[in-house]
């Protein structure tokens, strides 16, 4: 036998070494579990980030099955880039893609919305006059927003006369940008708002005041801007220790808490705009205001009876179970992302943790037996308070934080390793949520 | 972050700078370490003058490390709010530092050929 000392480097010898290393790495390669056969008609509603996902989790799961998936947008956004693009860091391209491109081979796309559901007939007729039945119904068109609840704001307001809307898509955020950079050069007052419905992402209204108020800070220099939240109750976030912490990160950077001020109405002429109060309307004058309007499930959702009866009821979020997203008095049809009528969860981290929840407990159904995985309600938000620094908070259903790298990464600190997760791998885990691989 | 695969980290990484190009970087490390492994074998020893002047790329590789990331991520020295930036940080720079310096050693050996020739 040769002694240790007697091995030696060879040319042989290393290519001996490469290709083992080679064949070790292409033999551990996953095995692809057993696909399921069935001939069940799955039907999504919305191809956004919660019905992509599925629709491409089914197809490697499901074998046989007809899965067709209705969305009348060719274009699909990447709603969390919105908050990058209305801060002047990113361009409205960063949040588009076409919705074809995310579908899998054997996912139909039909390119018109549903029009209407009859989930007793088990049918979904579209804008288009066809009808699908279906042997389960994924309902995931997202949230409409109601602009005409505010008084004198249209979305063609947007950009002009000091007037921000991020949410409404990419051209808007990019125009909200326009306004917004305008505000942080000249200085003046900002007022933040907030819907008082349920909203997406919670967060962003958070985000965007202080964005715009660091990109002001360092472009005109402090004590320029007289900056405004207007919050739709008595805190500032749902989570009441980071509504805390974002109360005092306000007072460190000037930031005004306006409680219980919902937007109303605005005057776009005067740069006047009126809030509902516990006290009665105000009015505020501004140089740059930022709009969210209220959230709503869209009337086709509405209109057919899966929304809750006695909850949000002028909203009209699908009744489900909080834990598996399954419709409480329709047990084939489910609802993810914005339109569940759950606490919390409006955002892509919630509808990322949801996903794998529906796929469970639908596949259990054609098998016949009872699925097992349970959604906790786990949402996550980059809360960006810089250009350059962000708090990761990540929470559940019960106000608890459950930070994924505890130890490492503080969910309350401001840090820069946040930041990096929001503008570097956000996009990236997105999107390969989106084919069904995160 | 649920289900963290190395499969899930290709994908994220695969994201992050396109499938040719996370591709092609890989490829470019594999390369360059091969190459190094290969004038390793082939010299039979570590020549220290080179090792030298790889040692002394070393600060550059890192420095342009850091503000190579900063850059790519709108980000200032400032921003560095804890510990773990700071590590991340240093990660950062000590990937640039070993880096370069394998890449400065293996292209002196290719290009001046093997000691004994030079």
């Amino acid at each position: 036998m040769k002694s240790i000392n007697e091995i030696q480097p060879s040319r042989r010898a290393f290519l001996g070494l490469t290709l083992g290393g080679l064949a070790t790495a292409a033999a551990v390669r996953p095995a692809s579990a057993q696909r399921v056969q069935t001939k069940a008609r799955i039907v999504i509603i919305g191809a956004g980030a919660a019905g992509t996902s599925l629709a491409n989790r089914l197809v490697g799961r499901l074998d046989g099955a007809e899965i067709t998936i209705l969305d009348p947008s060719t274009e699909h956004l990447y709603q969390p880039g919105l908050s990058l693009v209305a801060a002047g860091l990113k361009p409205a391209s960063y949040t588009q893609s076409n919705t074809a491109d995310w579908l899998s081979k054997g996912i139909t796309l039909i390119p018109e919305a549903a029009a209407a559901i009859d989930p007793v007939a088990k049918t979904v007729s579209t804008s288009g006059a066809q009808t699908f039945a279906y042997d389960f119904l994924v309902v995931a068109p997202g949230l409409v927003l109601d602009h005409d609840a505010i008084e004198g704001f249209s979305l063609d307001l947007v950009g002009t006369n000091g007037i921000g809307a991020l949410y409404p898509g990419a051209q808007y955020a990019a125009k909200t940008w326009e306004a917004a950079s305008k505000f942080t050069e000249d200085g003046g007052v900002g007022i933040f708002t907030r819907p008082a419905t349920e909203m997406k992402c919670a967060g962003a209204p958070l985000k965007h005041a202080f964005l715009i108020e660091d990109i002001a800070t360092r472009t005109a220099g402090a004590g320029k801007h007289e900056m405004h939240y207007a919050s739709n109750n008595n805190s500032l976030f749902g989570l009441p220790i980071v509504s805390e912490k974002v109360r005092m990160l306000f007072e460190d950077r000037g930031i005004t808490p306006q409680y219980s001020h919902v937007l109303k109405a605005i005057e776009p002429g005067r740069k006047i705009a009126t809030f509902a109060t516990p006290e009665g309307d105000t009015e505020m004058g501004y140089d740059y205001l930022h709009v969210i309007s209220p959230q709503r499930a869209p009337d086709v959702v509405r209109q057919s009876g899966l929304s809750w009866a006695d909850k949000w009821t002028d909203q009209g979020w699908v009744e489900v179970d909080q834990q598996t997203l399954r419709h409480l008095r329709y047990p084939e049809v489910f609802a993810l992302g914005d339109v569940a009528g759950v606490p919390k969860g409006k955002t892509a981290a919630s509808v990322k943790w949801q996903v794998p929840v529906v796929e469970d407990h639908l596949i259990a159904a054609i098998e016949g037996r009872e699925g097992n995985a349970v959604y906790d309600g786990y949402t996550s938000c980059p809360l960006m308070t810089r250009v350059g620094r962000a708090m990761l908070v990540e929470f559940d259903y019960h106000n608890n934080l459950t930070p994924s790298f505890p130890g490492i990464i503080a969910p309350l600190e401001e840090l820069w390793i946040s930041w990096l997760m929001e503008e570097v791998a956000l996009k990236a885990t997105y999107n390969a949520m989106l084919r069904g691989k995160a | 972050m649920e289900q963290l695969t190395p499969e899930t980290l290709i994908a994220v990484f695969e994201e992050i700078f396109g499938r040719v190009l996370f591709w092609v970087m890989v490829a470019a490390a594999v390369v360059v370490t091969l190459a190094f492994l290969y004038v390793l074998i082939r010299d039979r020893s570590m020549s220290m003058r080179k090792f030298l002047l790889s040692q002394l790329s070393m600060p550059f590789g890192a420095v342009a490390a850091v503000i190579f990331v900063l850059a790519m991520t709108h980000s200032q020295l400032r921003d560095m709010g804890g510990a773990i930036d700071v590590i991340v940080l240093l990660g950062i720079a000590a990937m640039g530092a070993v880096g370069i310096a394998i890449f400065v050693y293996t292209a002196q050996s290719l290009l001046r050929g093997k000691p004994d020739e030079s």
